[in-house]
């Protein structure tokens, strides 16, 4: 191929927990072609310049939610950013930001796992429905009311995102409340004092929210998660003082 | 056995490293400037109780070209801070349905910011009224 | 499955401080321009805008109290709520102690500025 390469210098956050006390910056030249995203620049890494490079990727097309890593200080999906927009200058690429890194590029997740679980993601009917009712019949209007917030990956990048969730792990964060919006305003589900619990909690609530909205500016399926926490920082109030005025008003 | 050892990052100067965290910080110190001109007028009304003449020393202290200046600077934060308030806005709110279609978060900046120009032209001419 | 969890009191504090925001983001540029600049200028407002009398009894009617007194109280309660909250993003992780501080000077404030006001008379 008398073809001339373009390469780009990437420079890596290591880190070999059985090796390293510290991650360490490791830079590779690569050579590439204008349409190699920066998934395909760390694979080629791994298949030509250093085997032991340890990544998290799947669909290649953003669908997926494995390849989120930190490229440039900016938490994006590896796969559908591309080398050509860095080029010539270096590009940095680091694991996602306050998660425990693993390995080099992978991070510690379970957390993020759990929290998932901890939200009740299913429908929660309002009253107990036999098979002979059919199925639930849903207007447009209620398809849209919640619509948005069913495209989350879990892709992670808004935890990465998010500084609030980096100082406090605790805090339910941005993609679970997503999810936590996305049963709420769905009319089949009536499960929203349930989930009130850990939404207006000292311990996880949406309170340790302070409305930076990063977490929106980075998710790659426009789910727009701070809406998703900053509205119910009013339904949590809402809560609180129904709760206040008559013991048995609110959720528990 | 376990060779896992996850290695976790400081939060240090977290919000040094990225522009929008910076202007986020810059937003927030607005509040202070808010703060301190209305402690200015807390002073303002103790010397109103105390006085014809301890509130002439409050109004003579406010012409000093310290305090003008301090002022105008005061005025930038607030200024600053109506305009992130209203940015920020729509974040907090659940979806305004206009004509069927779900507003844009920068219409409804436009129009919080318009609300506020005329909140503040109303106060101007309430005072101008008042002074009459 | 779920651990114990405690139900919040942040929506109290959340609320003084959404509402000192927004009053402050309406009112406070305009009242910094008349009250700063405008009146110690001689700029646009006639003179004796803010003389004695006018300002008393601006203060001493009903309407004229409660604005002043929203916008000095309920702007201490948004400031303080920011500053307690900016304390913990700069890292200073100063628990209870920096809580009372905080909200207590907003405290303060709101106490101070409603015993003058109610000191002026009506």
């Amino acid at each position: 191929m008398s073809e001339n390469h373009k390469i780009i210098e990437i420079e890596v956050l290591r880190y070999n927990p059985e090796s390293d006390d510290e991650p360490h910056l490791e830079v590779f030249k690569v050579p590439f072609s204008d349409d190699m995203s920066v998934l395909q620049g760390a694979q080629y890494i791994k298949d030509n310049l250093d085997g032991s490079l340890t990544f998290r990727w799947s669909c290649r097309m953003a669908i997926c939610g494995s390849c989120g890593m930190m490229i440039d200080g900016i938490p994006k999906l590896s796969c559908e950013t591309f080398l050509r927009d860095y080029y010539p200058k270096r590009i940095r690429i680091e694991a996602m930001a306050h998660f425990p890194i693993e390995k080099d590029l992978v991070v510690d997740l379970s957390g993020f796992i759990a929290k998932l679980e901890s939200i009740d993601p299913y429908i929660i009917p309002k009253e107990p429905r036999t098979l002979e009712q059919g199925e639930y019949l849903q207007s447009p209007e209620e398809f849209n009311r919640y619509i948005q917030f069913t495209s989350c990956i879990n892709c992670a990048l808004c935890y990465a995102a998010c500084p609030q969730f980096g100082l406090n792990h605790e805090f339910i964060g941005p993609g679970m409340m997503a999810l936590v919006q996305r049963y709420n305003l769905d009319s089949r589900d009536g499960g929203s004092a349930q989930r009130m619990q850990l939404v207006a909690s000292e311990e996880q609530g949406v309170y340790h929210c302070s409305a930076v909205g990063y977490c929106s500016e980075v998710c790659p399926k426009h789910v727009d998660p701070a809406n998703a926490v900053n509205v119910n920082k009013a339904n949590a109030a809402k809560d609180y003082f129904l709760h206040f005025l008559s013991p048995k008003g609110g959720s528990k | 056995m376990s060779t896992r050892k996850p290695y976790v990052r400081s939060m240090d100067g977290w919000w040094k490293k990225n522009p929008y965290f910076v202007e986020y910080m810059v937003h927030e110190a607005t509040a202070l400037f808010v703060a301190a001109y209305v402690l200015v007028l807390l002073v303002g009304v103790i010397r109103l109780g105390q006085g014809e003449t301890a509130w002439n020393g409050w109004l003579a202290a406010m012409q000093s070209p310290v305090s003008v200046i301090a002022h105008l600077v005061l005025l930038a934060g607030a200024v600053y801070h109506t305009y992130s308030w209203f940015k920020i806005l729509p974040m907090t709110m659940p979806p305004v349905v206009v004509g069927g279609k779900k507003m844009a978060p920068e219409a409804l900046t436009g129009s919080a910011l318009i609300v506020a120009a005329v909140a503040g032209l109303a106060l101007l001419a309430v005072v101008w009224r008042i002074a009459l | 499955m779920r651990r114990n969890l405690t139900r919040s009191n942040a929506p109290i504090f959340w609320g003084l401080f959404g509402a000192g925001g927004m009053l402050s983001a309406l009112f406070v540029p305009m009242m910094i321009f008349i009250t700063g600049i405008a009146v110690p200028l001689g700029l646009l407002l006639p003179a004796g805008t803010m003389s004695y009398p006018k300002m008393l009894a601006f203060a001493q009617n009903f309407i004229g109290k409660g604005f002043i007194f929203a916008i000095i109280s309920l702007s201490l309660w948004f400031a303080v709520h920011r500053a307690y909250h900016s304390l913990h993003e700069f890292g200073i992780h100063a628990g209870v102690g920096a809580k009372v501080l905080c909200y207590g000077f907003a405290l303060l404030g709101t106490v101070i500025c409603a015993v003058s006001l109610l000191g002026l008379g009506f």
